[in-house]
């Protein structure tokens, strides 16, 4: 089953420890975790269902979108890109 | 005397002069409130989006309600996205509703403390809304909303850049509430358009309340007949631009302002901020200093960055370079707080 690891930085405002999820895309994975623990949802997501501007995924180490395919041994990382100060 | 403070790096409380431990410390508060029992705070996470935190017990503890959130996007060639960007006004009527403005220009309201909120479709839905244009932000917003004292069913927004909209049956319909202003930044047949100004901030008297204010973009605003039309205040010194304005809630005729050099210079005149009064309807102003940086000042007052409290008393200045100031005496002579904080937002008495 795909791994989903949120950042650090996200754990301050809600908790989202690295979990296993099934599905075949970065997008089924995330949603079996949001359904899970559905707080995460609108800080990796916005009300439109896209990711948040300076929210990335990385899939086994390549920046990834939404629809991108992965398999059972993937680990997917939710970061918050360096924008901002 | 109780102040919030909601700056770039948390949200600081201001207790008898002194300042308690911040809440959010790090994170942007960009709007607070307090309602009956319940304290709201606004938080803009920049990278997991805007989050809302109530406290029932005054700030001992917070726990995080809904969000404000648009509705799925229908496909049009529309730049905006229905996206929520910011909370930038955010109000409760005596029923207890709360309403909140947003970036990029929607209005909702809860009447359930902010566990659900409704878009205020019939606003949002305006063919008007085309023509909004962002001001300081890249998309408009709602940046006031004055409820009126009489009739909680009167509502009067500002938008930036949207002119004002006012509604007089609870949101079900809504008019441009902004005839008489003018707008120097737009070509000549737009100028008067009252659907493109760029009031940076209205305010309405609690005491008469068909009197309202506004610093627009170029120069103060008043309406004494309920925002139906507006007159230009010319009186005002030592410049017309700027951001913030407050109105004595017992005196329509007393008015503050917080004025900056221009559009492209925003500073206070010759180094020096000030706090420009009016006590006869902008007729004349008293331009006060005492107790504010009169050399080198750099600081530039926000839209909310400027509160009087229920008594028409004591007054809170709040500036982009962090600092704050108090005054007891209606502006007559400030108090230093600190120069120091974060970039200052929003203050707002407890009362």
């Amino acid at each position: 089953m795909p791994r989903v690891v949120f950042t650090s930085n996200l754990q301050r405002h809600v908790s989202c420890p690295a979990c296993d999820a099934a599905g075949e895309t970065v997008s089924a994975v995330l949603e079996e975790v949001f359904e899970r623990e559905p707080q995460i949802r609108g800080y990796v997501l916005d009300e439109q269902g896209e990711l948040r501007k300076h929210v990335f995924v990385f899939v086994d180490g390549r920046r990834a979108r939404l629809s991108n395919p992965v398999d059972e041994k993937s680990e997917i990382y939710v970061l918050q890109a360096l924008t901002g100060g | 005397m109780k102040l919030f403070v909601a700056t770039r790096k948390g949200l600081f409380v201001l207790n008898q002069s002194k300042i308690e431990k911040p809440h959010f410390l790090g994170d942007p508060v960009t709007a607070v409130l307090r309602e009956k029992g319940n304290l709201y705070a606004t938080l803009n996470l920049g990278h997991f989006g805007v989050k809302m935190r109530r406290s029932s017990n005054d700030g001992a503890t917070w726990e995080e309600i809904a969000v404000p959130a648009y509705p799925p996007q229908p496909k049009s060639d529309e730049k905006t996205p229905w996206k929520l960007v910011q909370i930038w006004a955010l109000e409760a009527d005596p029923a207890e509703t709360l309403w909140a403005g947003s970036i990029p220009g929607g209005l909702f309201k809860s009447g359930d403390r902010g566990a659900t909120w409704i878009l205020i479709d019939s606003l949002w839905r305006r063919p008007e809304r085309a023509e909004w244009f962002g001001g300081g932000y890249d998309h408009p917003g709602i940046h006031s909303i004055c409820i009126d004292p009489r009739d909680n069913r009167r509502i009067t927004v500002g938008i930036s850049c949207g002119g004002a909209w006012q509604t007089r049956d609870g949101g079900e319909t809504w008019g441009l509430a902004s005839r008489g202003m003018y707008a120097e930044f737009m070509p000549p047949e737009r100028r008067n358009d009252p659907n493109i100004q760029d009031p940076h901030r209205i305010v309405q008297c609690a005491s008469r309340p068909d009197a309202f204010w506004a610093q627009h973009h170029n120069g103060v605003f008043r309406s004494t007949d309920g925002s139906k039309s507006w007159q230009e205040v010319t009186a005002i010194k030592p410049s017309k631009f700027g951001f913030a304005v407050a109105v004595h809630p017992g005196d329509a005729d007393t008015a503050w302002f917080v004025p900056a050099v221009k559009d492209e210079c925003r500073v206070p005149v010759d180094g020096k901020l000030v706090v420009a009064r009016t006590r006869d309807a902008g007729k004349s102003f008293q331009v006060l200093g005492k107790g504010l940086p009169q050399q080198h000042a750099y600081d530039l007052v926000y839209r909310h960055g400027l509160a009087v409290d229920a008594s028409g008393k004591h007054l809170a200045l709040g500036s982009t370079t962090g600092g704050l100031w108090i005054s007891d005496n209606q502006g007559e002579s400030w108090e230093c707080i600190s120069t120091q904080l974060p970039p200052i937002y929003c203050v707002r008495f407890a009362d």
